[in-house]
């Protein structure tokens, strides 16, 4: 191509001639991507590291699992050891957490609670994770009829309130740590369900898995390649925010009378019998379990909100 | 002819957590009443932020006006206070965005929507001020009006939706339209009806538009005067005339070159290869360096000074320098 | 509309009458039946039930009846409780559950709300954090919890209000607080989240460039769609409000619904727990009929489209 003459020529005065010379080119330089590209976990961790809130809930549960694995061997007295003649102590030197009505240590019981809740909370979470991913994934990946059909299932069962059933389960079955697991699975997975397939009926239309079908690529390779990478990041959200949800339906249940029976403990149950002396100025045997499941509760929600942000592919840049 | 509005060296920033990024670095145009003026570029060139600096509508945090001066009526509106600055939006300067399925409320009528911008700027009744929206409706060629003004934005078509957007802009006579892409979102038969109406409003209101655009066919309908923006900077200038029969920058020639024309014999489309520099660190020589084929040693260390080839016609290119076109021809 | 609601209208019924038959056989399939002799206290008792539930009869006959009672509003008597039926009981606590569960309904949405746009309005502020902190401290403790907290130290330590029952307005004060603490947090946060997430519509660029004030633009822009979210939360907020008076009701002793619920748990008292689960249940899938309503006048998209997929 030609250069048209421009109206008036003029030379810049302060400009070396040498440098009017045609510049050696480095080929890599136009298409040069200046910063370093993060992958997406990287960056979602780097993001969760920067949330304070987030970090210290992930550390106490850190800590509480520890605990729960050690607390009873490190307690000098075990948690079923019952002695009459210590009946309702406050906390001490000796028993630092107080002792219960039975004489039993309060430090060690709790410590067995975080146990059965953490069990709780994990087992449902883990439940629902498998159903409501199968079931969820399913009916958004097959579409049409099929979705039609299992999401108006799930309509129904979201419909349901929830602890109701779980009460109505529990009296069925009788209480136990089993049917609690049960009776909370058993409407959990909904919740699961619904963002699973949300999730699937959006990436199913992306061009990348267009691409992939056309290629005739076999279905269960592409749940499992593409679908399910892409998914991660709302389950595990959910997951995150379900363990609560699971430990606060425990100790309600126990609350009833319908979680855990003795010789196990949970907050729940202890924070039962805890209540009914309260009057009686035994504040110990409510406050431990009370503050564990509400500190547990807080560390849980406020990772999985932190999660939420960390993992939010629009929140990247 | 009268200048309505006069940007001066306009530096606009964003704080990023990566850093600064200087998205406008020195931007320096006018306005002429009546006229329409493209302003046209790649996405992320700083035409939607000149734009909206105009307006004062950069969300602030992140975003700063770091420098320059914005001429208004004598008012510099990159320091009137923001009460003020509200007088002004809607009433003086209007701005439509790109997409007209999202600028609108899905909640609230779009007469409301219309008639509250009258309400906010004139001292009306909401009688009054419900016949001046029907009246600018009728204008846009929204059919049925006083039926439409009670419908939601649901309700309406793009087409339809975005001239609904222009009614709301234009309802109190503003002196300044800014248009933010206002046809990309639509099918290509609308924009073109889309944009004989804003000749036609122009020609009944003598309303001066501002038009952002990165589509050269947009331009060539109905701009007077161009200004190419590249990485925050103004590069060239001109009528339209100008700029398409007598492109000095190579990078305008590239954007002239990547478009279909029906008007000249060569038909190849060449694409501009490579992508703008990043604005965290902006190259201190011209930053169209690394994509240009007639880059100099020149260009990477020292930004080109302004040279103006007529009254309105004016480019920032090494090339201009006579050096650089003895160095050409020997070349060649 | 009208379609869309008597399509909602029938999903009600089926949910409800799912709920009935879950119950019925459920209740039904308890060891031992739970309606057998010894179960039963006394003669009249044993009478009133045989009467009632036809226990002579095949189940499937006796779910035709029990379905039917149900219909006319009829839930039988009590095992526990000679000479009363469960009508009786549930006449008599529904007004003060009802009372309970509205008055923390009202202040857990208009707090919540508060909270979660002045949040909102600070972002990245400090008001902005301490609102969500005690948001997320809301959700997380339990209102079991809650409620002693509440007690032992406005109660007994201060003695300011008093301990349990519910026979004043000053009465009502704790327990409405422990149990509105926790749905108050939920729309507080959601209302927050959605507010920011309107907060950078276009349509809100449209109304700052038309020159409205940001006052005008929260309140009559913003808030509107903002609140959208929450009124789809109501429905399942008041479930959990629901649920949260059986525990509020047994720590302060008030003579709800909840607290013949519990009882019945306890005692295991069959027909009432299948009459309190099926009243419990007609009243959540009312409340989320309403808010389904609620929506639609909310949002004028409703009216032409279906109701969108999740």
């Amino acid at each position: 191509m030609e250069l048209r003459k421009p109206h008036e020529h003029h030379i810049e005065p302060n400009i070396p001639d040498e440098w009017f010379v045609p510049k050696v080119k480095d080929q890599t330089e136009a298409e040069a991507v200046v910063r370093p590209s993060l992958s997406y976990w990287q960056d979602a961790w780097r993001r969760l590291l920067k949330n304070k809130l987030a970090m210290a809930g992930l550390t106490f549960l850190i800590l509480l699992i520890v605990m729960a694995i050690f607390g009873p061997i490190i307690s000098p007295h075990d948690a079923a050891e019952q002695k009459l003649a210590n009946q309702n102590l406050p906390p001490s030197s000796k028993h630092w957490f107080g002792t219960d009505e039975l004489g039993r240590d309060v430090f060690s019981r709790t410590w067995l609670g975080a146990r059965i809740s953490l069990f709780v909370g994990t087992v449902a979470a883990l439940i629902d994770f498998l159903i409501g991913v199968v079931y969820g994934g399913i009916a958004g990946y097959k579409g049409g009829k099929a979705d039609n059909v299992m999401m108006r299932f799930v309509e129904i069962l979201y419909g349901l309130p929830y602890l109701l059933v779980v009460i109505l389960i529990s009296v069925v079955m009788g209480p136990g740590l089993f049917t609690i697991i049960f009776a909370l699975s058993i409407t959990g997975w909904v919740g699961m369900a619904r963002i699973v397939r949300g999730q699937v009926l959006q990436i199913k239309n992306y061009e990348f898995v267009l691409a992939s079908k056309t290629f005739g690529t076999k279905t269960s390779r592409i749940i499992k390649k593409n679908l399910l990478p892409n998914t991660m990041g709302p389950i595990i959200v959910q997951m995150t925010l379900t363990v609560p949800s699971a430990i606060f339906a425990e100790a309600f249940l126990s609350f009833l009378g319908l979680g855990i029976q003795p010789p196990l403990a949970s907050w729940g149950s202890m924070a039962s019998d805890g209540l009914s002396t309260i009057l009686s100025g035994h504040w110990w045997r409510l406050f431990f379990p009370a503050f564990f499941i509400s500190l547990t509760m807080f560390s849980f929600n406020v990772l999985g909100d932190g999660l939420q942000d960390a993992l939010d592919p629009k929140l990247r840049r | 002819m009268e200048k309505v509005l006069e940007v001066k060296n306009l530096h606009v920033s964003f704080k990023t957590y990566g850093g600064e990024v200087k998205a406008v670095r020195g931007v320096t145009f006018d306005l002429y009443k009546g006229e329409t003026l493209a302003i046209v570029g790649e996405s992320g060139c700083g035409k939607s932020v000149s734009a909206q600096s105009i307006m004062r509508l950069i969300p602030n945090p992140p975003g700063k006006i770091k420098h320059g001066s914005i001429l208004f009526k004598g008012m510099d509106l990159t320091a009137v206070k923001e009460p003020q600055m509200r007088n002004i939006r809607g009433a003086d300067i209007s701005m439509i965005f790109q997409d007209p399925m999202t600028a609108l409320n899905p909640t609230i009528s779009i007469g409301e929507q219309i008639i509250e911008g009258v309400l906010q700027h004139k001292q009306v009744t909401r009688q009054e001020a419900k016949k001046t929206a029907l009246e600018m409706l009728d204008l846009v060629g929204i059919p049925n009006p006083v039926e439409r003004l009670k419908h939601y934005p649901h309700q309406f078509s793009g087409g339809m939706r975005q001239r609904i957007v222009i009614a709301m802009a234009l309802v109190c006579q503003p002196e300044v339209l800014i248009a933010d892409e206002p046809t990309t979102a639509l099918d290509v038969t609308i924009q073109a009806q889309i944009l004989d109406l804003f000749k036609e409003i122009q020609s009944k209101t003598g309303v001066s538009i501002i038009l952002i655009t990165h589509d050269l066919g947009v331009v060539a309908q109905v701009a007077d005067r161009v200004v190419v923006m590249y990485a925050g900077k103004i590069v060239e200038a001109g009528s339209r005339r100008e700029i398409f029969y007598n492109p000095q920058h190579p990078y305008t020639k590239g954007l002239l070159n990547s478009v279909p024309r029906l008007d000249i014999e060569e038909t190849e489309l060449v694409p501009i290869g490579g992508s703008p520099p990043d604005l965290f660190s902006p190259p201190t020589g011209c930053p169209f360096t690394a994509r240009c084929a007639y880059a100099m040693e020149v260009c990477d260390r020292k930004y080109p000074f302004k040279t103006r080839l007529s009254q309105e016609h004016h480019v920032d290119c090494w090339l201009q320098d006579e050096r650089a076109i003895k160095m050409l021809a020997s070349i060649k | 509309m009208t379609a869309y609601i008597v399509k909602r209208l029938i999903a009600m019924l089926v949910t409800l009458w799912l709920i009935i038959t879950l119950t019925f056989f459920l209740m039904h399939s308890v060891p031992g039946s739970p309606f057998n002799e010894e179960r039963a206290t006394n003669e009249t008792v044993q009478k009133n039930l045989e009467k009632y539930y036809h226990l002579d009869e095949p189940l499937i006959v006796q779910y035709g009846l029990y379905l039917k009672s149900v219909i006319t509003f009829d839930f039988g008597p009590s095992i526990k409780k000679s000479s009363q039926t469960v009508n009786e009981m549930l006449g008599r606590g529904f007004p003060v559950s009802f009372e309970l569960g509205l008055v923390t309904l009202i202040v857990a949405v208009i707090s919540g709300i508060t909270l979660g746009i002045i949040a909102a309005l600070r972002h990245n502020g400090i008001l902005d954090y301490t609102a969500m902190t005690i948001a997320v401290l809301g959700i997380s403790i339990p209102n079991f919890v809650m409620a002693t907290l509440l007690i032992q130290q406005v109660a007994v330590n201060w003695g300011i209000l008093p301990v349990a029952t519910w026979v004043s307005p000053k009465h009502m004060i704790l327990p409405t607080l422990a149990l509105a603490t926790g749905p108050m947090a939920i729309i507080a946060r959601l209302t927050r989240s959605s507010m920011l997430e309107v907060l950078t519509q276009d349509y809100i660029r449209t109304a700052k460039a038309k020159g409205l004030s940001p006052v005008k633009i929260i309140f009559k822009h913003a808030l509107r769609n903002a609140l959208l979210p929450v009124v789809t939360v109501l429905g399942s907020l008041a479930a959990s409000i629901l649920t949260g008076t059986f525990v509020i009701e047994k720590i302060f002793a008030i003579p709800g619904m909840g607290k013949y619920f519990v009882e019945s748990i306890n005692q295991r008292d069959y027909p009432v727990i299948m009459g309190t689960t099926v009243f419990y249940s007609a009243i959540l899938i009312m409340m989320l009929f309403l808010v389904d309503i609620a929506y639609g006048i909310l949002d004028p998209r409703i009216k032409l489209h279906k109701k969108e997929g999740s």
